[in-house]
This record gives C-alpha cells, sequence and structure tokens, in this order.
C-alpha cells in the first residue's frame, strides 16, 4: 500500500478534481429530539456541505447501490405475446466522500453475496465497478461494536482513506485512479513523525470502544441455543417493523412486485428490499409461513448474520456499525441479544 | 486547470463490460407457450409449456428435481417444479394449483398464451447413483408433482434399477393427481400403493395415511435392503414421520432425498427468501439429502 499525506485545505482541492462525477457524502440533516445532529449520506453539491466530522449517518449508504426501490425490467405487452426490456439502471459513476470502515466493510460483504457468488446481480455490479470510495476514520460511537466483529478498519474496498492527523490527512491508496487524483494536489511521503501520529491516532480511537459482542464460537452457540427462551422474550419486545434491516448496511433481503399499467400495453417489475422480521418474509403460497412468530423472524436475522453467512463465506455479515439497535423502537440492540442468548446479562 | 476525473462507465466507452454483466444471465426468460391445459382436479391443471425458439428448445436440459421460474409479465414470477421426463427437453409440464395470484391468473389463461421460462435451477435427485439399487418413491399431496419426474425417469430406464416402489397418498379421492397414468405406473415390475385419508362412495381403494403403506413395505419379508434409496415429496409433516420411519428401518440418512418448498423471488440466491440458515433453497436445494436437512434448523 501507498501512503501519502497532505494538508487539510488540499481536500477541497481534491473535491473539485472528483466534481465532474455525482459526489455523495454525510450531510447534517437536523437534529434528534435530545438535540443530537443527525447526518445522513446523500448527494453533495457543494464542499462546504460535507459534514465530514459526522459521527454516524441515520442510514448506511446502501441504497445508492442497491435501491430501496428499483425496476428490474419493463414489458411491452400486446395482444399476441410480449416483450422484455432490461435496463441495469447505471447512468454516472459515483464518488462516495468520507466512508466510515464498517460502510466500507459492509459493501466488501455485500460484494460476496452479489458480486462473487454464482448469478452475480448485473443491477448491483454496475453501480459497484462505477464506484469510487474516498474512506474516513471515525471516533467510535457508544453503540459501535465494530471492533468486536472485525471491521473496525478497512484493508480493502477503497479507493483513499484518509485519518485526520490534526491539521492533516494521512490518506492510504489503494488504486491507480486514486493515486493520479492525489498528484494533482499537493502531498508529500509520510515523514516519521507522520506514521507516529498515525498510530497515535488509531491507538487513541480502540479507547473510545465502549460497546462489545463475544464472538468466539458465536455460529456453535446459536446452534447450541436455537431453542433459548431468551429468543422468546425478545420475540415478545420486537415490534416486527423491520427498521433494523431499512438502516443496515447489509441487509439485502428483497421481493419483487409486478404491475400492469392503466393503458394495459406495459408492464413492469419492480423489486424492493425486504426484511426477514416482516410478517410475510418466509410465507408461501396457500397461507404456509414458515416463520409465523416474531421471535422465529428475530431469531432468523441473528442466525443468518452470524451463522449462515459465516458457513457461507467465512464471515459474519454483521459490521457491527450499531445503527440496528439505535434505531429500534422496542431498543433491541445486537450487544444485548447475542449477550443473552450466550446467557449472560 | 487541471484534468477533470472520469470513469470508465460501463454503458458507454466498454461495451464488453456490459456484455459481461448481460442480463440474460439475471433476468432473460426465454418465451414459451402454453401448448396444452388438462384440468387434473378442481384446483390443479397440468400446463404443458413449450419452449418457442428451436434452438433454445433444444439446448434447454434439466435434471429430475430441478425448477423452473415462470414468469407472466405484470402478474409475477414463482418457482414450479419441473414434472415431466428430462427426455423432452424444451417441452416441460408443470402441474399447478390455483392458491395465489400468479397461479390464478395461469388457471385462467387458455392454450397458447405466453409465458417466460428461466432456469432450470437447483438441485436434481441423483438417479445415475442410484441405478441398480431398489427405490422408494413417497409422495404426498402435491409432492407427487416434483416426484413425477424422478418416477417418469426411473420408469423410462427401468432395467436400471432394482425393486421400485411408489407411494402416494392424497387428502381425498377428488384430490388425487395424474389418476389417468396410474395404470401405466401399476407394471408387473412397479409396486404402486396409493391411499387417501378420506374416502367417498365411489372409492374403491384403500384409506390410511401413506405411513401405513410405508409400515406395510419395511415389515415385508424383502424389507428395505441395504442398497436403497428413498424420495420423498410431501407437507412438511409428512417429511417428518416419513423420514423418522425410514431411519428406524435402517436406512441411511445420505440415502434419503426430500425436496423442499419455500418462498422465492429470484431463484437466484439472492433475494434470500428461501434462506434456511446458511442454506438457500434455490441453489443447495430443492433437493437435498435427509442428513443435511436434518442439520439445518427449521428446514422440516
Amino acid at each position: 500500500m501507498i501512503f501519502k499525506v497532505f494538508k487539510k485545505q488540499e481536500l477541497a482541492r481534491l473535491y473539485e478534481l472528483l466534481a465532474v462525477n455525482i459526489i455523495v457524502g454525510p450531510v447534517a440533516k437536523g437534529n434528534d429530539r435530545n438535540g443530537k445532529p443527525l447526518f445522513d449520506f446523500d448527494v453533495v453539491y457543494d464542499f462546504n456541505d460535507l459534514a465530514l466530522d459526522y459521527t454516524q449517518t441515520v442510514h448506511s449508504p446502501k441504497r445508492f447501490v442497491l435501491p430501496y426501490h428499483e425496476t428490474l425490467s419493463t414489458f411491452a405487452v400486446a395482444r399476441d405475446g410480449w416483450e422484455k426490456h432490461v435496463d441495469l439502471n447505471v447512468y454516472r459513476s459515483l464518488v462516495f466522500f468520507g466512508m466510515h470502515a464498517c460502510d466500507i466493510n459492509a459493501l466488501n460483504k455485500l460484494d460476496l453475496v452479489l458480486a462473487q457468488s454464482a448469478y452475480p446481480n448485473p443491477y448491483y455490479m454496475g453501480k459497484r465497478k462505477n464506484l469510487f470510495i474516498i474512506g474516513l476514520d471515525c471516533t467510535p460511537e457508544p453503540q459501535c461494536f465494530c471492533r468486536s466483529m472485525g471491521t473496525d478498519s478497512a484493508i480493502h474496498g477503497f479507493d483513499l482513506f484518509l485519518t485526520d492527523l490534526g491539521g492533516t490527512y494521512f490518506a492510504e491508496i489503494l488504486s491507480a485512479t486514486a493515486f493520479d487524483l492525489l498528484n494533482q494536489i499537493n502531498c508529500k511521503d509520510p515523514s516519521a513523525k507522520d506514521l507516529r501520529l498515525y498510530k497515535q491516532a488509531t491507538s487513541e480511537k480502540n479507547k473510545h470502544y465502549t460497546a462489545s459482542v463475544e464472538t468466539s464460537d458465536l455460529t456453535k452457540i446459536l446452534d447450541l441455543e436455537f431453542e433459548s427462551p431468551a429468543w422468546d422474550d425478545w420475540g415478545k419486545k420486537c415490534l416486527s417493523c423491520g427498521t433494523c434491516a431499512n438502516v443496515c448496511p447489509t441487509c439485502y433481503c428483497y421481493g419483487v412486485e409486478e404491475h400492469v399499467d392503466l393503458d394495459l400495453k406495459h408492464a413492469g417489475k419492480t423489486r424492493s428490499l425486504h426484511s426477514c422480521n416482516l410478517i410475510d418474509f418466509a410465507k408461501v403460497a396457500g397461507n404456509h409461513n414458515f416463520r409465523p412468530t416474531s421471535a422465529s423472524r428475530l431469531k432468523y436475522r441473528y442466525y443468518h448474520k452470524h451463522r449462515g453467512f459465516v458457513e457461507a463465506f467465512e464471515e459474519s455479515l454483521c459490521v457491527g456499525c450499531g445503527r440496528c439497535g439505535s434505531a429500534c423502537l422496542a431498543d433491541i440492540t445486537p450487544p444485548e441479544v447475542i449477550a443473552s442468548v450466550r446467557g449472560r446479562e | 486547470m487541471q484534468n477533470k476525473l472520469n470513469f470508465i462507465d460501463i454503458l458507454g466507452q466498454n461495451p464488453d463490460s456490459r456484455r459481461k454483466e448481460d442480463p440474460s444471465s439475471f433476468e432473460y426468460t426465454l418465451p414459451a407457450e402454453i401448448t396444452n391445459i388438462y384440468q387434473l382436479t378442481t384446483n390443479e391443471k397440468l400446463y404443458q409449456i413449450q419452449i418457442i425458439d428451436p434452438g433454445q428448445r433444444n439446448r434447454f436440459s434439466f435434471r429430475p428435481g430441478q425448477f423452473v421460474m415462470l414468469e407472466l409479465p405484470g402478474i409475477g414470477e414463482a418457482p414450479f417444479s419441473i414434472s415431466s421426463s428430462p427426455v423432452r427437453r424444451g417441452d416441460l409440464e408443470l402441474c399447478i394449483r390455483a392458491v395465489g395470484n400468479l397461479t390464478n391468473f395461469l388457471a385462467r389463461l387458455e392454450r397458447g398464451a405466453r409465458v417466460g421460462i428461466s432456469g432450470p435451477f437447483g438441485t436434481s435427485f441423483p438417479l445415475e447413483k442410484m441405478q441398480g439399487q431398489d427405490i422408494l418413491l413417497i409422495g404426498g399431496g402435491l409432492g407427487i408433482v416434483p416426484l413425477r419426474s424422478p418416477l417418469l425417469s426411473v420408469l423410462e430406464n427401468r432395467s436400471k434399477y432394482g425393486r421400485v416402489d411408489i407411494m402416494y397418498g392424497a387428502k381425498s379421492p377428488a384430490e388425487l393427481l395424474f389418476t389417468y397414468q396410474y395404470e401405466e405406473w401399476r407394471r408387473f415390475d412397479i409396486n404402486l400403493g396409493i391411499t387417501v385419508d378420506r374416502a367417498d362412495t365411489s372409492w374403491q381403494g384403500r384409506t390410511g395415511l401413506i405411513t401405513e403403506l410405508l409400515q406395510e413395505r419395511i415389515s415385508q419379508a424383502t424389507s428395505l435392503r441395504e442398497n436403497t434409496y428413498a424420495i420423498v415429496c410431501g407437507p412438511p409433516v409428512m417429511f417428518h414421520f416419513v423420514c423418522k420411519m425410514l431411519t428406524e428401518a435402517g436406512l441411511p440418512m445420505q440415502k434419503m432425498f426430500v425436496s423442499l418448498e419455500r418462498r422465492m423471488h429470484c431463484g437466484r440466491g439472492k433475494c434470500c427468501r428461501c434462506n434456511i440458515g446458511s442454506t438457500y433453497t434455490c441453489l443447495d436445494g430443492p433437493v437435498f439429502d435427509y442428513w443435511s436437512v436434518m442439520n439445518l434448523k427449521e428446514a422440516i
């Protein structure tokens, strides 16, 4: 990996160089009821709109590569048959400006199933390939348990990763495009002092973690505790609203719906992200539901993230961002659920 | 002014990359035509479907146990087991119960209607491995639908297999599927057992659960020999009892095959609707050996 250092004011120049593309970055969206600022990823038109000191966005940047609703195909229907048209919905290249490590790792995990397995999803891949990612280090929030999931730092899946060293940014470069880009601004190789500051910043960051999840043997323990009463307790609290999947950076389950236009000559097929917590998720024709209770659905979500995905891809589908816990209307958080299933209060 | 940065747009400068991610691998459906419809019972019809393009029809091949996604534009797409013999490649028979949006719409269609077919998807019954061995085919209710493809395949290659037993149970005589074929199936070298839960006045055959039929077979003098394979398709409750009986009769779990049903929106391991633990029913199934599903929580 190549490292460079540049002064903070150079970042605006970097932004200008990239501005020919659509830039998506963290922006301030207002305050919550306790006066705490809320951030979200959105399209940015001015460097000053970027809130680079953001804590965590409410939603993940997932929607820019995996939209909540997306037209998969359209049909032209005639009396004697029909024709199908497919559009991958990729029009412009996109820059993610200031992604935290957890969100970069979330994209890497989505890649495993949507791009690297059998039947790659071309809609996702088209958007993913036209992506330029600038990562940015963060200060952990109280809900963050990314260190437990091993996703507190990103080692691949970005073009450029910036760490704030006070007056300068420490840049990790992973792509030729990023290298060319940095050549166009004032930057230099890191000095011994820069390296010391970088290591200091990392160890300082690690002191801020308060939440954690014990992940050793978690896949086996989830199997052993399949019948644990803890699931029923959480099931009683869970409202089955699907908010956790909505804010999750890695939830990718979806449903497909088709509709006929009013002229009866055209039809369309739309994919919408779904959630395994919603009641109809595993319902089949004839009204049989494979997971009829909220407890069984909540349990399934943990099984998919921490067991099923691990078996298939040797890593968990959770990045420990803690968004699901913060957004949960019933205050259900993964560290608490996993601790209770392990038999710890 | 410095050079502005621009990316290789996969839709513009690099047409090859678009071809690689051509939706043909994902959203493409083969245009097909409903060539015949047979009303099997009040709710179930057998649809004969032919892929229209002769080239595509010849290239289309499947193995018994696999399924296709059937699409009606504007109505929806759903998975259906192929119920015909694999010898007939691009000519499929799908037995479909009118039970939801798509299937009720399908029930109103007539011969000549155009549909879209994609697939075949999923795993199949290992009929090559079963050669030279005894075979138990056990179906309950709609379970006869995925069972019929391996059944026809076995009948067409009868000499390659040992003793063949077919057991089929339905709730009532009116719900029995493929009745017109029983005479064909009931041959000197096949044991065909049919049972219904509740008989009516016209019913001459036997009444009772399918487990009773199986019990008779197991307790015969020529009980399950070591080289026996079983294929079981039916409602979850039937899997439970039948597989338990077979296990107790000494049939190894990896020689018992089941076909599972789940909700599917893509058939390609992406929508996650058919996911059971670490397993996608569409990619790793729908055919599993009993050992694999016994280890999967909430599979059966």
